[in-house]
Parts: structure tokens; sequence; C-alpha cells
């Protein structure tokens, strides 16, 4: 049933079908050099070094996932922000706008309900949902059969919309050309600061909810301060998914990224083709 | 953060070594966290001890190496000391400075028999 893997977890569902565990050794594991320190009789105790990060197997995961969407010139993009701050409604509005020009498809990620990926399936692309039970950020693993199960086209566009929690998706790399962090204003100015590695690992930030502003006495610059001292590079736009204000700047910032996948895929193309 | 899901992580690390060194017990288990790694360090021994429970490191003494963040500012070149990811740097005031140490979480080392 797995063509690639490794872990998962049997609390993890895609489509509400479990996502299986793995028992199986890998053999490609077998890149984590072990010393023997000293190998003697088997009851003896003895020291083996190992040198292997924790996260190591989520990162090969997610390096085969990228490998697959350059061959393909698909870019991906990974949604990650707290809860409610409108992913889902951000996402509706950027199908939108863009479903006539490129194909689109999308993975819904949280804990319970399809809820989400019913509300993207309604605007016409295809949307699949991972439940990931008591678990709080996708993998890269989950991520891997989310997309043998997609059928994903050519030169699209997938997104993810992460678990709603703005702690632990930012330390798992799932193989996406870019995190975008959404920061709705109703949260306060400080998420930045106390949130420190999401908006770091973020290359994107979308303020959204700024149809708000009259009623809040949110400070805008100021978030955008915290945010730099982040991350000097992080690149904001102010949105209103509601409104739809700004989104023609986020739109695009997609596009002139899907140029960028499509470059990446003639590079690979023409890189194997010499290799 | 999850601190549950890094623990099976490392107990899949031990698994898959004891399988290719052919070990059957763990009794310690070096390994090194970062200060800037957002690892809990308590949640980490409290999620290991329960998902290491009837395996090969059920006995295993965790040993966590804990490792201060450092920078290297982009700005100046100051190698620096690094406690928050909003740090400025303290020689030229600049925000961006990469982090070269502080991100650790990995296993080092273990005794096994
Ligand atoms: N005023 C206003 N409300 C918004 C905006 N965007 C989203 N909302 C509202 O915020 C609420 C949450 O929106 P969702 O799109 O479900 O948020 P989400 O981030 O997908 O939520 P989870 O998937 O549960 O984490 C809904 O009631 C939306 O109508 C906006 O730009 N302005
Ligand atoms: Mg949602
Ligand atoms: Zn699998
Ligand atoms: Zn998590
Ligand atoms: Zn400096």
């Amino acid at each position: 049933m797995c063509a690639t893997c490794g872990c998962g977890t049997d609390q993890v569902h895609v489509d509400g079908k479990i996502l299986h565990h793995h028992d199986h050794d890998h053999p490609e594991d077998a890149h984590a050099h072990m010393h023997v320190h000293c190998a003697s009789d088997m009851n003896v105790s003895r020291r083996v070094k190992i040198e292997r990060a924790i996260l190591a197997q989520n990162d090969r995961y997610a390096q085969s996932n990228r490998q697959f969407l350059a061959e393909h010139g698909i870019l991906m993009l990974n949604l990650v922000s707290s809860p409610g701050s409108g992913k889902t409604t951000l996402l509706v509005e950027t199908i939108r706008a863009l479903q006539n020009a490129l194909p689109i498809a999308v993975i819904e990620g949280d804990q319970q309900t399809d809820q989400d990926a019913a509300r993207i399936r309604a605007t016409g692309v295809s949307a699949l949902q991972i439940n990931t039970g008591k678990g709080c950020h996708l993998d890269a693993h989950m991520i891997g059969h989310a997309m043998q199960q997609l059928t994903l086209q050519e030169n699209s566009i997938l997104f993810i919309e992460n678990v709603g929690n703005l702690v632990c998706p930012a330390g798992f790399d799932l193989g996406e050309a870019h995190k975008v962090v959404i920061l709705s204003v109703t949260e306060g100015e400080d998420k930045p600061l106390k949130y420190p590695d999401m908006f770091r690992a973020a290359d994107l930030m979308l303020l959204n909810k700024c149809d708000l502003l009259p009623y809040l006495s949110f400070d805008v610059n100021r978030t955008i301060e915290y945010a730099h001292r982040v991350n000097p590079s992080l690149h904001i736009i102010q949105v209103s998914a509601t409104q739809g204000t700004g989104i023609p700047e986020w739109i695009n910032w997609i596009r002139n990224e899907c140029r960028q996948a499509a470059i990446t895929q003639v590079k690979n193309v023409h890189s194997l083709q010499s290799g | 953060m999850h601190e549950l899901s890094l623990a099976e992580s490392m107990l899949q690390i031990i698994e898959d070594a004891a399988a290719e060194q052919g070990f059957t017990r763990v009794k310690k288990i070096w390994m090194e966290v970062g200060r800037l790694s957002c690892v809990e360090k308590d949640a980490l021994r409290f999620g290991f001890s329960v998902v290491v429970d009837g395996t090969v490191a059920q006995q295993a003494v965790l040993e966590i190496i804990d490792i201060a963040g450092r920078g290297r500012c982009e700005r100046c070149s100051s190698e620096i000391a690094v406690t928050t990811l909003y740090d400025a740097c303290p020689n030229c005031g600049s925000y961006a400075i990469d982090i070269i140490r502080g991100n650790e979480m990995r296993i080092t080392e273990m005794e096994v028999e």
C-alpha cells in the first residue's frame, strides 16, 4: 500500500482511511554511520555513536516530496496559523481568483472533521482531508501519501492548510516551496515575538481581517516591526479575505512563485538529460 | 511542541539501530537539545518514558546535553550569544542573525547491551 514509507500513526486518517503504521525496516536509514566502540560479547555494555537528528526521517520524506514537485513544476505552499485566522476563507477566495488560470489542489489538515475540505470542494477543485487525531501538525510522510492520492497535474499549485497551531508546524519541513503564515488582526500585535519560530520559518506573512481594523486598537506598524525583528526578510501583505482587499497582491505573489516553479522544473529536466 | 511525536521519532531511530547493531537493551542515551529548538525537555522526558514502555529502551536513562544559542550577524559578521529569535546584534543593532548553534535535536550516542 505504501511505496515510500516508514513511519506514520494509526490515529492519522487520510480522507477517512487509516494511514498505516509501518513496521518494516528502512534500508536507506543505514546512512547514519554508527561506530561500535567495543563490540565484544553481546551482553557486555558498549557505546554506540549515532549522530542522528530526531527529525532526520521527516526531512528525508520532505526531500522526496520536494523532488517530485520540482520534476512536475508544482508549487506547494504550506499555510500555517493559529486556529481561526482565516486560512480556509482565504483559500476559497484564492481559488476563485486563480482556478481559471491554473490547476489547483488542496490538502487540508485538521485534528477532526472534513468540513474544511468540503468548503474547498465546493469551489470545484479537489481537496484531500488529513485528520491528525491527537496530532498537532502535519508531517512530510502524511503529505507524501496525500500527494500520491491526489493525482496532481503538471505546473499546478498545491496548497496545504496546516493544522491551526502557531507552534509545531514550524519545525516540520513538508517539502513546500514556502511556508505562508497568516496572522489575523484580532490575535494581537505580539504574536511574532511570542511564537517566533513560525514567523522565522515563513517567507510570507498575510495579515488578515484588516477590514476589522477600525474596530480594534491593533497597531499594524508595530506588528510589522516585531515580525521583522524575528525575520528581517519576511514579506508582508495586508489582506481581508472577506472584503478582497490585498488579495490581488497575494495573487501576484503566487503567480510569480509559479513561474519560479516552472523554471526549476526546466532546470531539473535539463540536469536529468545532461546527467 | 509535539514532544510525544519527537519521542516516537527517537524510538524509531533507536529501534532501527537495535536491528542493525543487534543490541537488545539500551541503558543510556545521550542527546543534544539546543535552547532555540523549542523542545520542552521535561515534556520530552515524559513523552519518551511513555513511548519506550515495553521496548528495548524501556530502562534507558536520558542524558540531555543543553546547547546554548549562537549566531552570526549578517551585517557585521560578529559571532554572538543568542537567547531569543528576536535578539538584535549587540555590536551593530541588526536583527538579521544566522543561527549557527542552538537548534540541535539529535541523538549522539547510546550505551547498549
Ligand atoms: N472580518 C473578517 N472575518 C474573516 C476574515 N477571514 C476569515 N474570517 C472569519 O474568521 C472565521 C474563521 O475563518 P476560517 O477561514 O474558518 O479560519 P481557519 O484559519 O481556516 O480556521 P481553522 O481551520 O479552524 O484553523 C470565520 O468566521 C470567517 O468568516 C476576514 O478577512 N475578515
Ligand atoms: Mg480552516
Ligand atoms: Zn506510509
Ligand atoms: Zn505538533
Ligand atoms: Zn552586527
